[in-house]
């Protein structure tokens, strides 16, 4: 009897010790590793390193290493909203009663990567630079001038305050800030030489640059944030041929693949290769829309926008680009990834959403009634970009539009040629790509429903709505301006301001020894601080 | 002969200035400049400060003026800057020609390694079945494209060995630098040895057909000195004008395969200079494909006096 009970005592210590090792190893395992330099792809060389004048996420993921904000979204939430939002460079913020001024507390004892001091007159240089107001210096282009025209003044309060005035309270204020479009720059350093060799407080320091070759970027050993970042570097090889790239990253000459830049079909094929492959695919807050010339006869007609509307077969569209990778919806990103998408039922409920079959015999009676039939058809063209992105739903688009008797023909456009011809007004209709840097209304609809806005390609402008705007900008119960929001997508999808084809979901690959990675789910311009990414190898 | 050359050399100047002044107003021709680029790709239309960029990089200018500047620059060695990346263009272009020159140098080796002896092989042989061979496999040489073939090599090279030959990191040392541009090369030599092949098996054909080589048969001449000695030298000469053009066009005309294997080489970045329209690298990188071209139509030039006794001495 002792003798079992001595032999079940200890067999039960074996298990026991087995299991601490095994806790104890999975711990090991999840303790971030110091050292390393993780490699991903670049799909191009970035037109610049300057976060702050450009416009794509080619220049934000190299760059957003180099710089911090005064806030940012939780680099580990994949949604970014108002509750992700994280200190950064301010330690606290704060609105005043009015909302009109919106203070910020600064860190303590941050360097440039120069070794000069960061302090409130770095804030105030930055600002005057997005607001244009900055006496010796200038950005060469300010895209992003719009997100901030609410501010009027920004002031200094001592070496570690900083407050922005407001003409009006505006809380999206703090999403356009979490930005990664909205890092701090230095005051002494001028912004052009930020487009080629980056001075910032980042966890990552520039190395070097090279066209068409690589990208470098090396540890900051004075990181604020103590024992960060865990790497010691990060380099971007720029492989311009994506099947290259997928192969250079399945034979592990790359790490991770350049973020959201795999198909549902490159996503099985590395699968396939390399089933140790992490991947994700997500949708990325661009949308695919239609841009119809309410300017210029025939579609001055607004019957016949909204006939083109009701011709569109979303889910085919889906189907046949994205191998069902996408989304239907209304300007702004679908629920659940996007925070203020239109619900599927009140999407339903628009025309050209619903019965693809009844939406279409609407659409062809529009069309009879205009003098429009099959032997007598409205013969336009399909302006776009000349790019794989664009020209491939544009081609589906005519194929579909022939059901309401229409027979478009492709006009492919040079894409250095395409927004001046759009400007212009010099098209029928076109195919367009349209990227929210965050996913907020304000963003959106001031961007690109806004008359006026630089943006608003087709000149929609409806002056009640944009009260409605102004409104919703305002405010501060999430719950109430959601739904205000919902209604003016819906008025604007209504009044074929720009039909929304669809919202692409992309992917993102990584070898499974590269840990901490998250990929954004609505916005590609905000995740690429990797100031906590570690090798296990 | 010296008259001969002295011709050659000024008909190639006025080439190169011809050459300068085409791709100068060519590239103006184009629509879009560097500045509806960027704030394109920004999705801007800014006309004031768009019209700023373009008076600070000078493109506003009237065309003469701008083409007295590149010239008067080009006099004192002075190609400008990159619009891109705002390096001085010399920066730029200088550490790409070395590499597009090894793979170039390497990819001629191959094609004539392969193209001469197996041309002269297949005429020797004609219509033996080692002829057939090769000139399928010639065939296929010539109608395989270098995109389709680099990538074929590449996926081999990821399912059967685990790695691939693609340029992340400049190389280092000898054996690297020879790993890494061998394979592109025999992809690119592949092509051009075909061609040369071909070439010289129908010009050995022709030559092999002469009276002067039944002569020397006759005079009771070896085979392997009828076919080395009379017969590949007169047959030379066709084959010497191919491997010069193909060298000229191996120094820019290499794109598909630096971009599928990655190579940050001069075609690549030409490719790219244009899509960005930076002027300063497109010129300047154009113009030292057009002298290397141009040198290497003279030095063919020199190289026929050189076989032909008849140019020198009509020359």
């Amino acid at each position: 009897m002792r003798a079992r009970l001595n032999a079940l005592a200890a067999a039960a210590l074996t298990v026991a010790s087995a299991s601490v090792t095994l806790v104890g190893a999975a711990q090991a395992a999840d303790q971030p590793k110091h050292g390393g330099i993780v490699r991903f792809y670049h799909r191009e060389t970035p037109p610049s390193l300057s976060i702050l004048e450009e416009a794509t996420f080619s220049v934000n993921a190299p760059s957003m290493a180099f710089y911090n904000n005064l806030i940012v979204y939780d680099q580990h939430k994949p949604q970014n909203s108002d509750q992700t939002i994280v200190p950064e460079l301010a330690t606290s913020w704060a609105w005043d009663k009015a909302n009109t001024a919106l203070t910020f507390k600064l860190r303590e004892g941050v360097t440039w990567h120069d070794g000069k001091p960061f302090t409130s007159k770095d804030v105030k240089c930055t600002m005057d630079l997005l607001l244009d107001k900055n006496p010796n210096d200038k950005l060469r282009k300010n895209p992003r001038k719009g997100w901030f025209e609410e501010i009027s003044d920004v002031t200094t309060n001592g070496d570690f305050e900083v407050t922005m005035h407001l003409k009006r309270p505006q809380p999206s204020l703090l999403a356009m800030f979490a930005s990664g479009y909205t890092p701090m720059y230095p005051c002494h350093v001028p912004s052009a030489q930020q487009r080629t060799h980056p001075i910032g407080t980042g966890p990552f320091m520039f190395q070097s640059e090279q066209q068409n070759e690589s990208i470098k970027l090396v540890k900051n050993p004075h990181y604020w944030k103590k024992d960060l970042p865990y790497l010691d570097g990060i380099e971007y090889t720029i492989i311009k041929n994506r099947a290259t790239a997928v192969l250079a990253f399945v034979a592990g000459k790359v790490d991770v693949t350049f973020p959201t830049e795999m198909t549902k079909a490159l996503e099985a094929d590395i699968k396939k290769q390399d089933p140790t492959a992490i991947c994700e695919i997500g949708p990325i807050n661009v949308n695919t829309n239609l841009i119809i010339n309410r300017d210029k006869a025939p579609f001055d007609n607004a019957e016949l926008r909204s006939a083109m509307n009701m011709a569109l077969d979303r889910k085919a569209f889906i189907d046949l680009i994205l191998q069902g990778a996408g989304d239907a919806g209304g300007s702004l990103l679908p629920a659940p990834e996007g925070v203020w998408g239109m619900p599927p039922d009140m999407l339903k409920t628009i025309p050209g959403y619903g019965d693809v079959a009844k939406d279409r015999e609407k659409a062809r009676a529009i069309m009879t009634k205009a003098g429009y039939s099959k032997d007598k058809p409205l013969k336009i063209k399909v302006s776009t970009r000349n790019l794989a992105t664009y020209r491939d739903p544009a081609v589906v688009l005519i194929d579909q539009l022939k059901s309401i008797y229409v027979d478009a023909e492709l006009e492919p456009v040079e894409s250095s040629a395409w927004f001046a011809k759009v400007a212009r007004g010099d098209y029928s209709v076109g195919l367009n790509l349209t990227g929210n840097g965050i996913d907020d209304p304000d963003q959106s609809f001031y961007e690109n429903y806004g008359c006026g806005s630089q943006r608003n390609y087709t000149h929609y402008c409806n002056k009640d709505l944009q009260k409605l705007f102004d409104e919703q900008s305002q405010m501060t119960d999430v719950a109430k301006r959601k739904k205000l929001v919902w209604e003016i997508d819906k008025k604007i999808q209504e009044d074929v301001a720009r039909p929304i084809l669809y919202h692409a979901r992309t992917g993102t690959c990584w070898k499974p020894y590269v840990k901490n990675l998250t990929v954004m789910t609505n916005s590609v311009y905000n995740g690429y601080r990797y100031e906590d990414l570690w090798l296990d190898k | 002969m010296a008259g001969y050359l002295i011709r050659r050399f000024f008909l190639m100047l006025v080439t190169l200035f011809g050459i300068s002044v085409l791709v100068f107003v060519m590239l103006r021709l184009v629509p879009g400049n560097i500045a509806d680029i960027l704030f394109d790709a920004a999705g801007l239309i800014d006309t004031a400060d768009k019209a700023k960029l373009e008076h600070d990089l000078g493109i506003d200018r009237p065309i003469i003026v701008q083409y007295g500047n590149w010239v008067n620059g080009l006099a004192h060695g002075d190609l400008g800057y990159s619009y891109v990346s705002e390096k001085p263009a010399l920066q730029e272009i200088a550490p790409r020609i070395p590499i597009t020159a090894k793979l170039a140098g390497l990819a001629l080796l191959f094609s004539v390694a392969f193209g001469v002896p197996l041309g002269v092989i297949s005429a020797v042989r004609q219509n033996s079945a080692l002829d057939y061979v090769l000139r399928v496999i010639s065939l296929s040489g010539l109608s395989m494209p270098a995109f389709w073939l680099g990538l074929l090599i590449l996926m081999a090279c990821v399912a059967w060995f685990g790695t691939i030959p693609i340029y992340t990191d400049p190389p280092k040392g000898f054996w690297n630098t020879l790993y890494l541009y061998s394979i592109p090369a025999a992809a690119v030599g592949f092509r051009s040895s075909a061609l040369v092949m071909r070439l010289t098996r129908s010009s050995m054909l022709e030559v092999l057909r002469q009276d002067y080589i039944r002569t020397a048969r006759a005079k009771g001449a070896s085979l392997r000195n009828v076919n080395y000695h009379h017969a590949l030298r007169n047959a030379l000469l066709p084959v010497v004008t191919v491997i010069g053009i193909e060298a000229a066009f191996l120094m820019g005309g290499l794109i598909v395969t630096e971009t599928v294997f990655n190579i940050p080489g001069v075609a690549r970045f030409l490719v790219e200079a244009i899509r960005w329209r930076d002027y300063p690298i497109v010129q300047n990188l154009v113009m030292f494909i057009a002298v290397v071209a141009v040198g290497m139509n003279f030095l063919i030039d020199v190289l026929y006096a050189v076989l032909d006794p008849r140019i020198r001495l009509s020359g």
